[in-house]
């Protein structure tokens, strides 16, 4: 398949090799899982149980509210404990409405759905209502609501369902070994996902460097006309929805546009395996692989993991984490800081690594010696080194103008850069004041004309009874007058 | 396990880093300058330490007045580049003061006054040379024949000692004109260029280095081969040289096509005075040229552009340091008009048309 170039972009130590040839092991079945309300983008799920309740596997426990929303099932059976605020796995360490789970260890599942039986034939809002209905979210880290996604069919021309298999965060395994372990249920989710987008074409994208799942997608792929795999040039961020677009189409979307837009959704391989289940088989989505590795884990491994999970309990499973450095959800070039070792293992988390000062290499940030490396390898065109100088004196406005939240934060920036800058950490502080600003200034405008219309109100009463009372004069005056006259 | 909570991610990190970037230069730097250092013998290597230690001096000096590490800040390695570089642009007889006070200037007026690494607007080591270029004259322009080291005609210790800390030494009997420095008088004479040329040695023997000149306007191939090391390290890219090259080249070739009696020619101007060293480790400066590649091809070609109306027509001989130094102050307005183009918009910032948008 011919592909087109992407620009900038860097190669880190990948680090793969720890855990790429470990196949995927079942976690033993903590004692209590945590399951928050939000595992997902837009609004959390509103709790349909109690403590006390007795659940089955599968069974519903939050359902999904307003438009771009998940629900959350039971991972297995047992008692609902309570439901709670605890620590978020999110790097503010905020509290978030988590649903405490006391396992049962039997596993008894619930009713599910039927399959739908042939999900080609059938409409499709019915894939959609059931992908909705198992609670799947974009299972690469964005966890925005898939169903959601699988609409975007009805509003746009779509070409090509693009499976996103590229993995190019360093250390993760989990997409390779579910190609490699999963490949027909890979390629069976994504075409229903494809019938379901309305779009003809399915590619199915993987970095060079994973042969074996290249090998095992193209044997399941073989069957299938239209659906085809491409194996992209090892290049971070290569899985970055629009620079994979335009990898494999040459088609660039505009800023502030879908790739939809130009006929192309994106889907991860994770994501397409989740729908595969909840199609074929009814499931909802219960569990994820996570791959659990860095220098500091005693024994790195790819982990099917309840969702739940406290991540000390993954970590004990992998004989530890000592000497870690840092503690990342996600890969270590876009994952998060984890704010504590209770968090749970959520929809969105790929991975857990315990990195040690050898693998993060961090050093106190020196002089900027404007070497001009971060925009020779931005992907995004940008100008790191300039926006970093106006957020640094809090002129957000400038950067904004330069292109600030055209920023993937993919911090290929910040990995090259020679005097350690943390320049993701600006261009981050960045996007959000100037999303608070924004809002703020959309309240202001909000309450103004809310206090306009209120005056205006008042005015036009007061000009009403000014009016009336005017008449009341003229028309006494005119009786006073006829009485005159009479008279 | 320690759970920190202070910064976005990423969490890993290339190898290089500051310090490894300025050794890769001077590693670069280090074959000519040794080959140089012997052309010139033993009044080279004084001077080369002295403008060493005086600029180390001074920055341990204005840092820690600035109220900084100084330790810190030698050992990022930037003040030995601009002492390198200082060095390597004097006449390798040049008196000790006039290192010193090229220095001073370098390193406390053109990087400190400015804010030091990474604010100043001028490149060090330039400044340096132009401040003493126009205060001192007669000195900055006693090139001498090349003596090697422990030939015949090279002066012995002592009388290097002399030359370098002596007072009122004079250079008259064995001084003599840099090629460039040359033509320019004979030009001055009435002699065309085409005439004078004939009477500079071969050149092969430019090229190799045995000819008068400052330390870095000689022995080119080894220099060359550095500037080649640092693009094959990736500490430069090729848009600066190439464009200040090839614009220098073009202007050479041409005017001398159209009249060989007043230009000199393209390859002349190419192995002549400091275009080569200017090229690759001068202009090349990071903190003093632009962040952008196509800011860097303007940036190089301006330079380029400056060089060859210095030499051709203004009253100096040798004019890169002064082109880098007018470029140097357009840097930051060429970082505002040459940005790359950002994802998803046209060069003017707007999003990209869709497909049957109008």
């Amino acid at each position: 398949m011919k592909l087109f170039p992407i620009m900038g972009g860097i190669h880190p130590d990948y680090r793969k090799e720890m855990t790429s040839e470990k196949p995927v092991v079942a976690l033993p079945l903590p004692a209590a899982l945590y399951l928050p309300l939000q595992q997902h983008m837009g609004a959390p799920a509103s709790a349909t149980v109690a403590a006390g309740d007795r659940v089955r596997k599968g069974q519903l426990l939050g359902r999904g509210a307003g438009a771009v929303s998940a629900p959350v099932h039971a991972p297995t059976s047992g008692t609902i404990k309570a439901i709670t605020e605890m620590t978020a796995p999110h790097p503010s360490g905020l509290p978030t409405m988590t649903i405490i789970l006391e396992t049962d260890g039997k596993d008894e599942w619930a009713d599910l759905p039927a399959p739908i039986d042939d999900p080609f034939a059938a409409p499709s809002q019915a894939i959609r209502e059931r992908v909705a209905a198992s609670g799947i979210v974009g299972m690469g880290g964005a966890t925005f609501p898939s169903a959601v996604k699988l609409g975007l069919g009805t509003q746009h021309k779509l070409e090509i369902l693009l499976l996103n298999g590229a993995e190019c965060e360093p250390y993760l395994t989990c997409d390779d070994r579910i190609m490699r372990e999963h490949a027909d249920a890979v390629v069976d989710g994504a075409r229903i996902m494809a019938h379901a987008l309305g779009a003809p074409r399915v590619i199915i994208a993987i970095e060079t460097n994973k042969p074996q799942a290249i090998e095992a997608i193209t044997k399941a792929a073989q069957p299938f006309a239209n659906v085809s795999v491409a194996g992209v040039p090892v290049q971070y961020p290569m899985g970055a929805e629009r620079h994979l677009t335009q990898a494999i189409t040459g088609r660039e979307t505009p800023a502030r546009k879908l790739t939809a837009d130009v006929g192309v959704v994106v889907h991860n391989v994770a994501t397409a395996r989740a729908v595969h289940e909840a199609v074929r088989f009814g499931r909802p989505l219960l569990s994820r692989v996570v791959t659990v590795s860095g220098g500091a884990v005693v024994e790195p491994k790819n982990i099917e993991v309840p969702l739940g999970t406290p991540v000390a309990e993954l970590l004990a499973f992998c004989g530890g984490a000592p000497g870690a450095k840092r503690l990342v959800s996600g890969g270590p070039m876009m994952g998060q800081p984890l704010p504590s070792l209770q968090v749970p293992v959520v929809k969105g988390t790929s991975g857990i690594l315990g990195l040690t000062l050898a693998e993060t290499r961090e050093s106190e940030p020196q002089p900027c010696i404007r070497c001009g490396s971060c925009v020779t390898y931005c992907p995004c065109g940008l100008v790191p080194v300039e926006m970093a100088s106006f957020i640094r004196h809090e002129k957000l406005e400038e950067a904004a103008k330069i292109g600030v939240q055209d920023c993937v934060s993919c911090g290929s920036c910040s990995y090259i850069c020679p005097s350690h800058i943390p320049l993701v950490h600006f261009f981050n502080y960045a996007k959000g004041r100037i999303a608070a600003l924004d809002r703020d200034r959309r309240k202001l405008e909000q309450t103004k004309a809310l206090v306009e219309a209120h005056n205006a109100r008042l005015e036009r009463l007061a000009q009403a009874k000014r009016e009336a009372a005017a008449r009341a004069k003229a028309a006494q005056s005119e009786n006073t007058d006829a009485g005159r006259a009479n008279a | 396990m320690s759970i920190v909570v202070d910064k976005s991610g990423p969490f890993t990190h290339g190898s290089n880093n500051v310090q490894r970037t300025m050794y890769t230069v001077l590693a670069a730097l280090a074959p000519a300058t040794l080959f140089n250092l012997y052309l010139f013998g033993w009044p080279a290597i004084f001077l080369f330490l002295v403008t060493m230690g005086a600029c180390v001096a001074c920055e341990a000096v204005c840092v820690r007045i600035g109220g900084g590490d100084s330790d810190r800040a030698l050992s990022d390695g930037s003040v030995v580049i601009t002492g390198w570089l200082l060095a390597l642009s004097l006449p390798p007889w040049a008196p000790w003061w006039v290192a010193v006070v090229a220095s001073v200037f370098a390193v406390c007026l053109a990087k400190h006054a400015f804010g030091g690494l990474g604010q100043n607007v001028f490149n060090p080591a330039m400044v340096g040379r132009v401040v003493v270029l126009v205060s001192f004259p007669v000195q900055m322009t006693a090139f001498v024949p090349t003596k090697p080291l422990f030939s015949a005609a090279a002066p012995g210790f002592a009388e290097s000692l002399h030359i370098t800390f002596g007072r009122a030494v004079s250079l008259d009997g064995i001084s003599a004109a840099s090629q460039l420095g040359f033509i320019k008088t004979e030009l001055a004479r009435g002699i065309p260029v085409s005439q004078s040329m004939g009477q500079l040695p071969g050149l092969s023997d430019l090229m190799l280095g045995f000819h008068p000149g400052s330390m870095g306007e000689t022995a080119l191939p080894l220099i060359l081969l550095g500037g080649l090391f640092l693009m094959w390290r990736k500490i430069i890219s090729w848009h600066i040289p190439v464009a200040m090259l090839a614009t220098l080249f073009l202007l050479g070739t041409v005017f001398n096509a159209v009249d060989p009696g007043r230009y000199a020619g393209g390859a002349f101007h190419l192995i002549s005075g400091a275009s080569i060293l200017g090229a690759f480790f001068i202009a090349t400066d990071y903190v003093t040229s632009p962040v952008s590649k196509s800011g860097q091809v303007a940036f190089g070609a301006g330079i380029g552009l400056l060089t060859w109306i210095i030499r051709t027509y203004a009253g100096y001989p040798e004019g890169v340091a002064f082109a880098v130094l007018l470029m140097n102050a357009l840097t930051p307005i060429l970082d505002q008009h040459f940005r790359p183009r950002v994802f998803g918009r046209t060069r003017k910032g707007e999003p990209l048309p869709l497909k049957g948008d109008k």
